[in-house]
């Protein structure tokens, strides 16, 4: 039943590192993760990996393997040919930690930056009213693990360091959306998606949609709903010109999510 | 600082904090919330990533009496049913706070942004679940857990954003720890005076100094083989707490989960939810039986079905019919699943069959349980719509835990608080599914406002860290690098959870349990002389090293209680006692160390302590006949009414 | 943050932000599966489509079979003073030049409206950009502002597109009633008119599946609950927008094949085939 796999692991930190050559047994049913726990316990105790549930649920163990972000956890050595090199590598956009760890504070201080929920000031606890149809689309994005494996396969980030700064990444103009589509949200999310996070810099060319392991349309869900309700706010000519007419301040008096 | 080898001077970070609340699950998360709400600076320290803790597994949902889908559901009925679940061993101030809390916690959660499944009407849509009488748990399709957690960590970051507003600092009243360990409690006299730790990434040591320490460090399921628990269920706040001498009360009652998955051997143990059976799913023997209508223990006689006609009503008529017996509390079932193994009617990867896929419509399993769905799919390639699944026990949750105050969940220890799994007495001898997420935000908060209270009523004299105890809690942390050619962490613990698993596992017996203590004395030994390869830059192996003492010792724990208690009363089965008796009803076995010092000198004790009894009033709320069963005949003595109850009027609600 | 050591006191930086970087990983990527294919496919085909419909639009013939009133969608509607008075259907009042091609208006239009499609949006910039070519696969381009500036900011002009899209279809749905035409007058059935409907039914699928007509149907609402038909509308569009990319690929087909088979059938190469009349 089992037969040894040949593994190249990235082993090093932020001086520098390389691929190693490991042969290591596989068996039945066993997914990468496994295979990364038998290295620590038979030929590299040292192995930095962080994980955690070891059942797609918490999102930890997020990695590169061959060249594709994946949760070690959910995927299965029978997915490869026995003879195919498996190459596991850390997640390539944020700071190396050692081995298959990462920096990932990037996706921390991204979230702390976008406005939290907003409840509506003449509702107390118990006294919320939503219809399930209202909440389903929130829920989606809900469903989300912060595996950060969106915000690690972006190119937007992913190949150009230098729009970290202005770029929330797929994972938290997700948030924007769910906040914007939350059914008792009073807060006006439209704007700021645009000029703080970053909502113009996706290409929509949906490699977020690709990796998600809970399957969630990201960019048809979210993103390109977003940047729809932005251009309601902020392209349609027609607004601007009754705007530039009646002297209206454009925030506030009309809301393009109606009622 | 120097490398792995430390020898020439430690240098460790100083943080100080007013509350320091250890573990980011709900009950750390919620506590904080309360603390910081209370107006203390507090720090919350955990050992993954912010958001990862092991609260994303919980599926079914947070039982709360909110009476949105059946409205004779109040929390007098949620109080008897956790009583009863827990065999009349709860501590019963802790289930009626419980009861009573849980829906203002519930609700209070959709004013932080959670958004909970509907009901018709657009309240919270409430589920069945094994042992509450009514449809109770508020719950997110299969991931109620998560919605739990990122609603509490989106809440964490809405308080840190007010406190950037006021001071352009958001850490200035909430800071996280992420992917730190604490190893140490510090002690001023017999106060608490802070906690000692590392950084996981880099292996650097910090001190925090804080009168009051709040543990929500959850569970100790790692200790065994077969568990649906993460890496970070190794019982460190128990073991901090006992070191700090506060006391462990209800060790040996561990529940298992009666569905996890069997097969494949690398995910046996993950768990399978109880929404499948409350949605439907029925349990089968190789022979194709639906086996637990065998299994209906006498209390339960009254509440469930005992034929399959009756039972399949009850899911559209519930008021009419009794409860399918799958849904019979978690022990009476695992205890059934590993009966019908031993009689050789199990699967064939020794486990039964769970059905769902013949009972329900493939796009309703889909819709409801999705993520049971993917689970499946993508780690057994089983498709639950199509075929059933193969299930079997796994150690899912510890009822016992730090003995804390019902009210204040203070320990023994002045300024150390516990909540959440890592504190007992709630749960008695078995928790009901869906009373667990309820607990943690009913008591999180309550520690956190009684942690408040306690730094506020301090003033100005706190106690203080000495350079003594940081010293020594460096020293020990570092032992591993000083020994050379010891064994490899990962082997020992192996043979930990081998060992737990099979002489305390779900069936116990007097010999068995008197081996495991025998194995982990020899273990005793072998932890203290691991060693280590590389450095402290995040080394698993060394970070095991040092969760290895906290494994053996709640391990100890739990076989020492498992030993004394001659019975079998819910998440504790003796196969030499087999029947419950009344007169253990009345007792708590109650740990704590008789000696400290080095892994090797530690001796933990065990004596007895009478349960709280229950006052009338709440007494009022059972059934004689319910009583009788598992109380002595002096206990019902006096009892007014005793000869026939009236049952609960309905309009009693809360 | 105040620090300590066990000797004598020292400071130590927080370790939450470190300096240094990502993983050194030589391999530009790691990728081991044939990544190239879709972005080349997209190339070739999306190439290939543009050069043979840009040769069909200049020919400035074979547009309109007179027997059956068959107008091929490249000429629709026909607004030049070149083109036969049976077929402009809309008047005639463009200039007969050689560079403008007869619908030139409906084919800026058509034309912009695919260009600022989201799915072909990520088709172009996967693969005549490089911006990526994969996923995984790094961006081909030093620095990347994406859609946030001119002129790509542009792109969010798509809805206007739509809306004259939609005008459009209807425009061809016209074309293919009036297709039910016999030599005689009266009512006609033809190989063509399966063609042409088959178009139209495309078409419509195509611009309803667009994401600025779900969003307009119902995506931009906060509570579908108040809005149950909206709501209902939404949903079926949905379901149409998970197939966007299929149909935009549909779509340049059968539009390719209908041109083409009136081509034919104009240029007399072929005969239709009549089923009545």
């Amino acid at each position: 039943m089992g037969y040894d796999h040949h593994f190249r692991v990235w082993r090093g930190d932020d001086t520098g590192g390389e691929l190693d050559d490991f042969s290591v047994e596989v068996n039945d049913g066993e997914v990468v993760l496994d295979i990364i726990h038998r290295l620590q316990a038979t030929q590299a105790p040292d192995l930095a990996v962080r994980w955690n549930c070891k059942a797609g649920k918490c999102g930890s163990c997020s990695a590169e393997v061959n060249g594709k972000p994946r949760l070690m956890c959910m995927t299965r050595m029978s997915t490869f040919d026995k003879d195919e090199v498996v190459t596991v590598t850390p997640i390539r956009t944020f700071p190396v930690i050692r081995d298959l760890v990462t920096d990932v504070s990037y996706n921390y201080e991204k979230a702390r930056e976008i406005p939290s929920f907003v409840p509506p000031a003449d509702l107390a606890p118990g006294e919320y009213r939503m219809q399930q149809v209202d909440v389903e689309r929130s829920q989606e994005f809900r469903k989300c693990i912060e595996c950060f494996m969106c915000n690690n396969v972006c190119h937007v980030i992913r190949d150009h360091e230098e729009n970290k700064e202005q770029f929330a990444g797929p994972r938290y103009l997700m948030r924007v959306a769910e906040l914007d589509m939350h059914p008792l949200d009073q807060a006006d999310r439209q704007h700021e998606a645009q000029e703080q996070h970053g909502l113009g810099m996706c290409n929509i060319t949906k490699c977020c949609t690709e990796v998600c392991p809970e399957h969630i349309k990201i960019t048809d869900n979210a993103l390109i709903p977003m940047k729809e309700r932005v251009v309601d706010r902020r392209y349609d000519p027609l607004v601007w010109l009754g705007n530039k007419i009646l002297r209206r301040t454009p925030d506030r008096d009309r809301s393009s999510t109606t009622d | 600082m120097t490398d792995g080898n430390g020898t020439t001077t430690e240098t460790y970070e100083r943080h100080d904090f007013d509350v320091i609340v250890i573990g980011a699950g709900g009950a750390g998360l919620r506590a904080a919330i309360a603390a910081r709400e209370e107006g203390m600076r507090t720090a919350i320290v955990c050992k993954s990533l912010f958001g990862k803790a092991h609260t994303v597994m919980a599926e079914g949902g947070a039982a709360a009496a909110l009476g949105n889908v059946n409205p004779k559901d109040n929390w007098k009925v949620h109080f008897r049913d956790t009583m009863r679940g827990g065999k009349f061993l709860n501590n019963y101030r802790m289930a009626e706070l419980h009861a009573k809390e849980a829906p203002q916690r519930v609700w209070e959660l959709e004013t932080y942004g959670a958004l909970f499944d509907r009901t018709k009407d657009g309240r919270i849509s409430q589920r069945n679940f094994g042992g509450h009488e009514y449809p109770r748990l508020a719950h997110v399709g299969d991931r109620t857990g998560l919605e739990l957690i990122r609603t509490l960590q989106q809440k964490i970051v809405s308080l840190q954003q007010e406190d950037f507003r006021e001071t352009g600092d958001y850490e200035s009243r909430i800071k996280v720890f992420a992917e730190c360990t604490v190893t140490e409690l510090i002690k001023d006299g017999d106060r608490i005076s802070g906690a000692f730790g590392y950084w996981r990434e880099n292996g650097r040591f910090l001190v925090f100094s804080a009168p009051a320490v709040i543990l929500a460090t959850g569970g100790i399921g790692k200790s065994f083989k077969v568990t649906s628990n993460s890496w970070e269920y190794t019982g460190d706040g128990h073991a901090l707490a006992l070191r700090a001498g506060a006391s462990l009360i209800n060790m040996e009652f561990v529940q298992f989960h009666p569905t996890g998955m069997v097969s494949p051997p690398s995910v046996k143990g993950i768990l399978v939810t109880e929404s499948v059976r409350g949605d439907g799913g029925v349990l089968k023997n190789s022979e194709g039986e639906r086996f637990m209508f065998n299994y209906i223990p006498d209390v339960f006689k009254a509440q469930y079905a005992t034929s399959a006609e009756e039972a399949d009503k009850w899911y559209t008529d519930p008021d009419n019919n009794r409860r399918p017996p799958e849904l019979l509390p978690r022990d009476e079932v695992a205890r059934a699943i590993n009966s019908e193994v031993k009689a050789g009617r199990g699967s064939p990867s020794g486990g039964v069959f769970l059905d769902i896929a013949s009972r329900l419509p493939a796009a309703e399993i889909q819709r409801k349980l999705p993520s049971m769905y993917h689970q499946f799919k993508e780690l057994a390639d089983v498709d639950i719509t199509a075929e059933p699944m193969e299930v079997g026990p796994t150690c899912h949750y510890v009822m016992g835990g730090v003995e804390v105050d019902a009210d204040t969940q203070q320990s023994r220890v002045p300024g150390l608080y516990a909540a959440g799994e890592v504190s007992g007495g709630m749960h008695g001898s078995n928790r009901l599914g869906g009373n667990s997420l309820s607990d943690l935000l009913v008591f999180g908060m309550r520690a956190g406002v009684a942690a408040a209270q306690y730094v506020g009523s301090l003033g100005g004299t706190r106690p203080a860290v000495s350079e003594e105890t940081v010293a020594a809690a460096t020293e020990a942390a570092l032992a591993p690098f000083a020994i050379q050619g010891g064994e490899n962490a990962f082997t020992i613990q192996q043979d930990l959870q081998q060992s737990m698993n099979d002489l305390v596992g779900i069936i116990r017996k007097a010999e068995e349990v008197e081996q495991a203590l025998l194995t982990l004395q020899d273990l005793r030994g072998r932890v203290a002389k691991v060693s280590v390869a590389g450095g402290r830059v995040f080394n698993p192996g060394w970070h095991l090293a040092l969760d290895l003492r906290n494994m053996l010792l709640v391990s100890e724990c739990v076989a020492k209680a498992a030993l004394e208690r001659t019975e079998s009363r819910g998440g504790h089965t003796r196969d030499d006692h087999p029947a419950m008796e009344s007169e253990w009803r009345k007792i708590n076995l109650v740990l704590s160390l008789t000696s400290t010092g080095r892994l090797e000198d530690e001796t933990v004790g065990l004596e007895r302590q009478p349960v709280p009894t229950m006052p009338t009033e709440l007494l009022q709320l059972f059934e004689w006949g319910e009583l009788s069963k598992y109380m002595t005949p002096e206990e019902l003595e006096g009892l007014p009414g005793a000869t026939k109850m009236a049952p609960l009027p309905e309009s009693e609600g809360a | 943050m105040a620090s300590g050591t066990l000797d004598t006191p020292a400071s130590s930086a927080p370790p939450s932000r470190r300096p240094g970087g990502r993983a050194a990983i030589v391999a530009r990527t790691l990728r081991t599966d044939n990544w190239r294919k879709a972005p080349i496919l997209t190339v070739v085909l999306l190439t290939a489509w543009i050069v043979i419909s840009v040769v069909r639009v200049y020919m400035q013939k074979w547009y309109w079979v007179e027997d059956y009133h068959y107008l091929t969608p490249f000429y629709s509607p026909c607004f030049s003073t070149g083109c036969v008075p049976e077929a402009a259907h809309f008047g005639r009042f463009l200039p007969d030049w050689p560079i403008l091609p007869y619908a030139a208006p409906s084919l800026a239009v058509l034309g912009l409206f695919r260009f600022t499609c989201y799915y072909y949006r990520k088709a172009y910039y996967r693969s005549y950009w490089g911006s990526p070519p994969a996923c995984g696969v790094p961006d081909l381009h030093k620095s990347y502002k994406g859609e946030s500036r001119f002129p790509l900011i542009l792109q969010n002009s798509h809805r206007y597109f739509f809306y004259t899209a939609f005008v459009l279809s209807a425009v061809n749905t016209y074309d293919a009633l009036l297709a039910f035409h016999s030599p005689g007058g009266g009512f006609g059935l033809g190989l063509g008119n399966f063609i042409l409907v088959g178009n139209v039914i495309m078409l419509w699928a195509y611009t309803l599946s667009c994401h600025s007509c779900r969003h307009l149907m119902g995506g931009r609402l906060r509570h579908f609950s108040k809005h149950p038909v909206r709501y209902r509308a939404w949903t079926q569009i949905s379901r149409l927008t998970g197939k966007h990319m299929q149909l935009a690929w549909a779509t340049l087909a059968t539009l390719l094949i209908t041109d083409l088979y009136i081509m034919a059938v104009s240029a007399g190469w072929i005969s239709d085939l009549r089923l009545i009349g």
